[in-house]
């Protein structure tokens, strides 16, 4: 009798035992994975490069990333067969970005247009999620200081070495909506210690979209449309749109593009521009980025 | 009375021994190496999940492909958004069997050369795959690894012409898991 009691509670606990354990490999492998689903899943490539034609774009080059950047404007399109439509004029950009961190990056830059030189640094403060941590978008902030020096209109006058500086603050707010689909909105505000005419505004308002839509896993069509306020944008300048196309090729993307800009700093080409679509004031470009892994990623 | 606990004993010992017999880790190493003249690409996970059943042989692995780190940031986004294409793709797994585990005693310290014959799903595709590996054990430690070459193409893995010089054709996945939990 007694023997069988002890026989009958180490049936029932091996049972129990035994199905508490009984998984095969596939149940345990979906338990562990379901497990490791809790990680936020951060949205990378927004856009393919950190311009998006003439200016920022949210992404950031990666920590230890230089990107040097070679941008050329060609004159304008309407100059005609005597110009080769704009070919035989172009203003440059040189440029060199570096990513401290993932999240932090810093550039010089050195136009040939107006002798501008520019730096500026960008910082992505909300990265797009979901998962464990869910966050629609992705926020960056760009300050940016111009320094144009060519010589002073007006050698005559007192001039001060400040009236050349402008200063650029822009937000960039980015949501990477599908593979194919990104989209950005850039409000930016620029302080002009000195403006030509008593009538012009020091602080100007400009509100920007743009935005990317693939067409294969390498091109993608891109756009940028700066907004100026009216009441605080200089006189007879017009609001810049770009159309471009990137392209991409290993550690190289090229850009192609047509603008009504003809600067590329912040400062000229969202509050200078004086093109005219309508009048065929377009010029045609190309970014060209190519990157170098100088620090460690990880 | 005495023998009736030994029996009891034995059962509820034997139950338990019998149940110790799948091994896992969520920490397994898995990594890629693409070797080129012009440029050597290497790439490693340790966020890979191992499932070893001791006594059927079953072997299964599950990771993340954005688990996977490089040295350079661009090749990552590259390999995310290009190759792998990540978010169409979020897993590449394993579900295979261990040749005549039964016949190695993984009780003993020792290194066994095994053969595993499974599925290898990548980039929506799953194919047939055969690797030679070891299962290595050391102070009752149990560690499977393998290195393996498997041709991207077999994955429709697209390599564009631009860098056709600088990605390998085929590339070697090496694993290393070692196998610290049980259950």
């Amino acid at each position: 009798m007694h023997l069988r009691k002890i026989f009958f509670i180490a049936a029932v606990f091996s049972i129990l035992q035994y199905s508490a354990f009984a998984q095969d490999t596939t149940d345990i492998m979906k338990m562990l994975e379901s497990d490791i689903e809790e990680t936020t899943d951060y949205a990378t490539a927004t856009f393919k490069t950190t311009r998006l034609v003439n200016g920022h774009t949210v992404e950031n080059v990666g920590k230890g990333v230089m990107d040097v950047k070679i941008s050329h404007r060609f004159g304008k399109v309407n100059g005609g067969g005597y110009e080769l439509f704009g070919l035989d004029n172009a203003t440059m950009r040189m440029g060199f970005d570096y990513g401290i961190t993932n999240y932090l990056m810093v550039g010089i830059g050195r136009s040939t247009y107006q002798k501008t030189y520019d730096a500026f640094f960008k910082v992505k403060l909300l990265r797009q999620s979901k998962g464990k941590r869910n966050m629609p978008l992705t926020l960056s902030y760009v300050p940016t200081i111009a320094l144009k020096t060519l010589k002073f209109e007006d050698p005559a006058r007192k001039n001060y070495f400040t009236s050349r500086l402008v200063f650029t603050h822009q937000l960039l707010i980015g949501r990477k909506f599908s593979e194919q689909t990104s989209l950005q909105l850039m409000p930016t505000y620029t302080h002009r210690n000195l403006v030509q005419l008593a009538a012009e505004p020091n602080d100007l308002i400009a509100i920007g979209i743009g935005g990317r839509q693939k067409l294969s896993k390498r091109i993608s069509l891109n756009f940028e449309y700066y907004y100026q306020l009216p009441d605080y944008k200089l006189l007879n300048t017009t609001n810049s749109l770009s159309v471009g196309f990137d392209i991409e090729t290993g550690g190289h993307v090229f850009q192609l593009h047509f603008t009504n800009s003809q600067g590329m700093s912040e400062r000229t080409f969202i509050t200078e521009t004086v093109g005219d679509w309508g009048k065929g004031d377009v010029y045609f470009g190309f970014n060209i980025s190519r990157v170098f892994t100088i620090g460690k990623n990880h | 009375m005495k023998r009736s606990f030994f029996i009891v004993a034995v059962i509820l010992l034997s139950v338990t021994a019998a149940n110790a017999q799948k091994l896992y880790t969520k920490n397994g190493l898995i990594g890629f190496f693409s070797s080129t003249k012009m440029e050597d690409i290497k790439a490693d996970n340790n966020q890979v999940l191992c499932v070893l059943n001791t006594q059927t042989g079953e072997l299964q692995f599950s990771l993340h492909n954005k688990g996977f780190h490089f040295a350079k940031a661009l090749m990552e986004e590259h390999f995310n958004e290009n190759y792998i294409e990540s978010t169409k793709f979020p897993k590449s797994t394993f579900k295979g069997t261990v040749a005549d585990i039964s016949k190695i005693d993984l009780s003993k310290d020792g290194t066994y050369p095994v053969k595993v014959t499974g599925d290898l799903t990548m980039h929506g595709v799953t194919k047939s795959v055969t690797a030679a590996g070891n299962i290595a054990v050391k102070g009752g430690k149990t560690t499977v690894s393998s290195k393996f070459m498997v041709k991207l193409a077999d994955y429709n893995i697209a390599i564009p012409g631009a860098v056709k010089n600088n990605i390998a054709e085929s590339i070697e996945i090496n694993v290393n898991c070692i196998l610290d939990q049980k259950m």
